[in-house]
């Protein structure tokens, strides 16, 4: 069984909400119907994103760094969002992982949004029922597309390639490759959600130079520093051990 | 959580509903082992099912202004083998129509004897509907207080206490709603039954100061280092991505300022159970339906308060992600 997921490389990621934009771009243009936007151009712009990129300082000024953390649904492998839903519109998908909802049997009663600890879900004010990413499943099953259009559109527009797409079960997977070898983890692990979703931590790139990379042993302008040759007559390491 | 007044209303009326038939209830079955005057039953069973169900449905009706498509609300009873909503939304319609039916069975004076007690009381078709009734109930209190209770990381509701308060402030509120009624309905039994609502008020007020204190003491599991997983002391959110505000700002954060937050919490306790307790006890001593009617009145109003501070306090740990706009 697989479970598909993204993995998103926090120490690439620049912040530049490619992954907001194209995701909006595409999910309200799908066959679920638009995406709420209200007040679009007023004081008070609000609207329901399957995908945000908060940012974080780290540290205090002046030893800080930024991070960017772009959180969709995490797709968890134990989601607390599934069971508590009373329809049935909110389901994990047996094939692929994928959590879903459907929009047609959702009454909009907010109860799986309270039940979700990172609060992926977010309700559309307009069609009245909980919406969330669907992992753009539209997209990566239509196999009009070519092969590397089959990926959500977030992964797609990523200008740094901050984000992969992949199955998390498959050990051989390009994603499952980066987590173990990157040390991906998950968002909340205390409440053993078990989120699919998995994020590369920010590494800082450190060089470390020893001395002797800086000079040469053999640099011909300390020829003069170096200490004589011992002579002929001196003592030899056979007169040290010999009996 | 953003308190929503639709389930204010839904589960402060139908806790009430709950406790005035557990009321009607204990009063037969005390009567039926002759430690109570019986009661007229069409007037007092029969009207007080009645009132019963109109406060149910009353609740039930609101719930309706908390759905986004009520016209589906049918499907919610299709998941009852995982959610405490869906159970919920089956015993709730089960409970009314069982109360109906006491009523009527009353009314109409239906009552087909099953069997009869040593003492001469008889086990007729009334008290197997109440029983069953009564099951429903404490049923009913469950379903609602599990459908909070069953979030491990809403950590204020996440616990027995959660169950124990609904069960005794639902038993309080419909018990000094009894004395009201009986006050008018049958006023010889008015007496056990204040005594009753002054037990379950006091009780409820145990609870549900044990439940403050709880919350009060509670440390946060979920913290900004395991939101993000950095692991730095100082970490502050400089965006949340999005400039005005988002489902995820008006859903989680109640927006109360502290000094109503303080105010409500002392005075919550107030209306809910020390003035009600009082007007009771006047009840008792001056017999006056006045009384009983303003100890329900003020102890509903109190439990309104008590249900938005509930939803109030409990701090959901995604706003760690949405602490600052930008």
């Amino acid at each position: 069984m697989s479970q598909l997921a993204l993995v998103i490389d926090l120490n690439v990621c620049v912040g530049c909400h490619a992954c907001v934009t194209s995701c909006k771009e595409w999910n309200t243009s799908g066959s679920a119907g638009p995406l709420v936007d209200q007040n679009p151009y007023s004081a008070d712009p609000t609207g329901t994103f399957f995908n945000r990129v908060q940012t974080f300082e780290i540290g205090e000024f002046p030893g800080t760094e930024t991070l960017h953390l772009p959180k969709s649904c995490l797709h968890c492998e134990d989601p607390p969002c599934v069971p508590v839903c009373p329809t049935g519109a909110s389901y994990k998908r047996q094939q692929d992982g994928i959590v879903l909802v459907d929009y047609d049997k959702c009454i909009g009663c907010k109860y799986c949004a309270w039940a979700c600890p990172y609060g992926a879900r977010e309700f559309d004010e307009q069609g009245k029922v909980m919406k969330k990413c669907t992992l753009c499943v539209d997209r990566i099953y239509d196999y009009s597309l070519s092969e590397a259009d089959r990926k959500p559109a977030c992964v797609k527009a990523c200008p740094t390639s901050a984000r992969l797409f992949g199955d998390i079960h498959d050990p051989a997977s390009e994603v499952s490759v980066a987590i173990r070898s990157n040390g991906g983890y998950q968002l909340m692990p205390e409440w053993s959600t078990h989120p699919a979703n998995h994020y590369l931590p920010r590494r800082q790139t450190q060089m470390k130079i020893h001395p002797d990379e800086l000079e040469r042993s053999d640099n011909p302008r300390k020829l003069d520093a170096q200490l004589p040759k011992p002579g002929a007559a001196g003592p030899t390491i056979e007169d040290a051990v010999g009996w | 959580m953003r308190p929503a007044f639709s389930v204010i209303f839904l589960t402060t009326l139908i806790g009430a509903g709950q406790g005035l038939f557990l009321a009607l209830y204990t009063v037969q079955i005390y009567a039926l082992f002759q430690l109570l005057p019986p009661p007229e039953a069409r007037s007092f069973y029969g009207f007080g099912s009645l009132v019963s169900v109109l406060v149910l449905a009353a609740g039930l009706l609101a719930s309706f202004f908390h759905l986004g498509h009520p016209e589906r609300a049918w499907r919610t009873a299709t998941q009852w083998r995982t959610s405490w909503l869906s159970r919920e939304v089956i015993v709730l319609p089960a409970f009314i129509a069982t109360t109906l039916l006491y009523g009527l069975a009353h009314w109409t004076n239906w009552r087909p004897s099953i069997a009869s007690l040593p003492s001469g009381g008889l086990i007729d078709a009334t008290i197997l509907l109440g029983a069953l009734g009564t099951v429903l109930a404490f049923a009913l209190f469950i379903c609602t207080a599990m459908i909070y209770a069953c979030l491990p990381f809403l950590r204020e509701w996440h616990s027995p206490l959660t169950v124990l308060n609904f069960i005794l402030l639902g038993g309080a509120s419909g018990f000094t709603l009894a004395t009201w009624f009986a006050a008018y309905a049958a006023p010889q039994v008015v007496g056990f039954l204040t005594g009753w609502a002054l037990i379950l008020t006091v009780l409820g007020f145990a609870g549900r100061t044990w439940s403050l204190i709880r919350n009060a003491r509670l440390r946060p599991r979920s913290t900004i280092q395991t939101a993000i997983g950095v692991k730095h002391p100082k970490l502050a959110q400089k965006s949340q991505g999005a400039m005005g505000g988002s489902f995820n700002t008006r859903e989680f954060f109640h927006g109360a300022s502290a000094s109503t937050m303080r105010a409500l919490l002392w005075g919550f306790p107030l209306l809910a159970f020390a003035l009600p307790a009082v007007l009771l006890a006047l009840g008792l001593a001056i017999d006056s339906a006045v009384a009983y009617s303003s100890a329900f009145v003020i102890q509903y109003l109190g439990l309104l308060a008590e249900r938005w501070m509930f939803f109030a306090q409990a701090k959901h740990p995604q706003n760690l992600y949405y602490q600052t706009v930008s």
